[in-house]
């Protein structure tokens, strides 16, 4: 077990490595000049060619790929810096500070939202395999897995926010300062958020269960005359449920994208929406900090998952 | 990490043979919801292609004397801010989301397995130095991974369908580069090797074919998740760029209008979703429909 982890972490590593540079080779694949990383192309065209020189010495744009990265990445690990915004020159990493809570509390509520729907869900289709429950369930599933989340968004909008007149329509309003208006705010946003989570868990814990479900070990249960619930919440859930916890991690990854549409949809001042807005002002330091945090949180979040797949089925533990 | 995708052989019991060839008609006309998609899927197809012959209006011509009109007789679906037939739009979108379906999924596909292919067979440092690459774009969200290639390049059809050419690579290596672990340890590959076969005949003659069924089931879906995801793109305006008609891209510019005007972006989505479903629930029945260990319970 101990060289699983110790391998797993050092696979994690590598590939953060790769991340880092994939992240900062492309930025500077930028069309036109590196020199975007500091100025806006609006004000790139007022300068001078000596001025962009000079620029390009002070912020030692002018050396080396390979020192720069290790500058950038020294900078990085050692005083958490990103660099600075271009549009608003603070630094990135403040507005990450800021931003990345509402992401994540929008985020977590929605995976957890999309496990307790989703895991009983693909348990009760798997157990009643073929019937109008399994039919119903498995369809809406199709559907959940294929609607765009923002065309969702704007439905839930229109039906329950200007239609109704029930829930309110966009913003954000964090817990602490208004609990009640934050979970109203939150209501819309979570459940678009989920619809993909929801189908895509129960999909996969139906199709595992039934694998399960056909075992040997399983037949075994129904022969020694135990009960139906038993079965499967003492014997086959454990077993079921073991691609379901890949999936769960998958679905960080997934929540994030997504979050970058829905806090489109509904105007939410989170850090994906915020990752748009800094694509379109061509603010690239913020572009850089947001691919590279959210990477590391999805490689973290597959390291975690791999680590319990070891906990959780023995077999992988002593390989 | 190949090696976790590999499929555990789990026996059922001994069935009588049926055919292959008449299996796989069976278990997929059997299903109701395999054949919709197929459906959808043909009429989608017949759409783009006849375009320009099932669009009552110009879906670029502006009519300002039918800006904003509600669904009627002489328009099914209304008309945009700028007085552009809804269904019309909707028709030629169907071209563009098709052309980008198409493109992006071959050329993901193809280098996607030929990466695979690559790293599964000759294994040691050529798999660690792909398959640890294919594990760092893996942890981009793929949408952020395309936004930031789109941001990078620019929008237009082009550079949308590299941006989710390169967001759908990794996914297709992981699986070949699964299949080609599995593949590879069979007798006739070392039968093959004994009689004097090159790398590159063992590879393309007797790997490859043997890989290509859940590759096939893959490519379905994945073109349900390249419609879906340039969707995404050009309904945040980083996709396709206005004029040409696409499906995201109108949920979006009909957003402004969503209290008087909804159908401008309910159309639109339900289309996108129709045709998603429909690729899934197709790629849903290739998989039971050629999967060797559910033979027999279907």
């Amino acid at each position: 077990m101990t060289t699983y982890i110790i391998r797993r972490i050092v696979q994690t590593v590598v590939v953060l490595i790769l991340v880092s540079i994939i992240v900062f080779i492309a930025v500077r694949m930028l069309p036109g000049n590196p020199i975007l990383m500091l100025v806006t192309p609006g004000e790139l065209e007022e300068y001078t060619d000596q001025q962009i020189k000079a620029l390009e010495h002070e912020f030692g744009i002018d050396r080396p790929m390979v020192v720069q990265y290790f500058d950038w990445i020294s900078g990085l690990l050692l005083h958490g810096d990103l660099g600075d915004s271009i549009v608003n020159r603070s630094p990135v990493m403040e507005f990450l500070v800021k931003r990345l809570p509402v992401t994540f509390h929008i985020g977590i509520l929605a995976i957890i939202l999309a496990i307790i729907i989703g895991v009983p869900a693909g348990v009760i289709c798997a157990v009643r395999r073929g019937k109008w429950q399994d039919s119903i369930v498995t369809l809406l599933a199709n559907i959940g897995i294929t609607a765009p989340n923002f065309w969702v968004g704007m439905l839930f909008i229109y039906f329950f926010g200007l239609y109704l007149k029930i829930l309110p329509v966009f913003g954000y309003t964090s817990p602490f300062t208004d609990f009640t208006a934050s979970i109203k705010q939150l209501i819309m946003p979570v459940a678009c958020l989920a619809v993909y989570p929801i189908a895509s868990i129960t999909r996969q814990t139906r199709s595992s269960m039934l694998e399960v479900m056909r075992q040997d070990y399983i037949r075994t249960a129904w022969s020694k005359g135990l009960k139906e619930r038993g079965i499967i919440t003492k014997h086959a859930i454990k077993n079921g449920l073991i691609p379901v916890v890949t999936l769960m991690g998958m679905s960080v990854g997934v929540v994030i994208g997504g979050s970058v549409l829905i806090e489109t949809v509904f105007n939410i001042p989170g850090m994906g929406r915020r990752a748009v807005d800094a694509i379109f002002n061509q603010d690239y330091p913020v572009v850089q900090g947001v691919v590279l945090l959210v990477s590391t949180a999805v490689a973290v979040t597959n390291l975690v998952v791999d680590l319990s797949y070891g906990w959780l089925d023995p077999r992988i533990r002593f390989r | 990490m190949c090696a976790e995708n590999i499929v555990n052989p789990v026996m059922t019991d001994i069935q009588p043979r049926i055919s292959g060839s008449r299996r796989f008609v069976r278990v997929l006309s059997g299903r109701w919801l395999v054949i919709f998609g197929a459906i959808v899927i043909i009429a989608m197809i017949s759409v783009a292609i006849f375009a320009p012959w099932l669009a009552p209006y110009d879906p670029y011509e502006p009519d300002y004397n039918n800006v904003l009109s509600q669904p009627a007789k002489e328009h099914l679906l209304g008309t945009d801010a700028i007085g552009r037939d809804t269904l019309s739009r909707i028709i030629y979108g169907a071209r563009t989301s098709l052309i980008i379906g198409l493109i992006t999924v071959g050329c993901a596909s193809v280098t996607g397995m030929l990466l695979g292919l690559i790293a599964g067979y000759f294994g040691g440092w050529t798999y660690t130095i792909i398959m640890r690459f294919i594990d760092a774009l893996m942890s981009f969200p793929m949408i952020l991974l395309a936004l930031v290639v789109a941001a990078l390049l620019g929008g237009g059809i082009r550079n949308v369908i590299i941006a989710l050419s390169i967001g759908l690579t990794p996914g297709y290596t992981r699986l070949m580069c699964g299949q080609v672990l599995s593949v590879k340890e069979n007798e006739y590959v070392l039968a093959g090797r004994a009689l004097g076969a090159s790398n590159r005949r063992i590879m393309f003659r007797h790997i490859v074919p043997n890989c290509f069924s859940p590759l096939i089931v893959v490519m379905s879906m994945m073109l349900g998740t390249t419609i879906l995801a340039e969707a995404g793109l050009s309904f945040l305006g980083i996709g396709i760029v206005p004029p040409t008609p696409s499906w995201g891209g109108m949920i979006n510019s009909g957003r402004q209008y969503l209290l008087t005007h909804p159908i401008l972006s309910f159309a639109p989505g339900f289309v996108i979703m129709l045709v998603v479903l429909a690729f899934n629930m197709v790629g849903d029945g290739l998989r039971d429909a050629l999967d060797p260990r559910l033979r027999g319970t279907l």
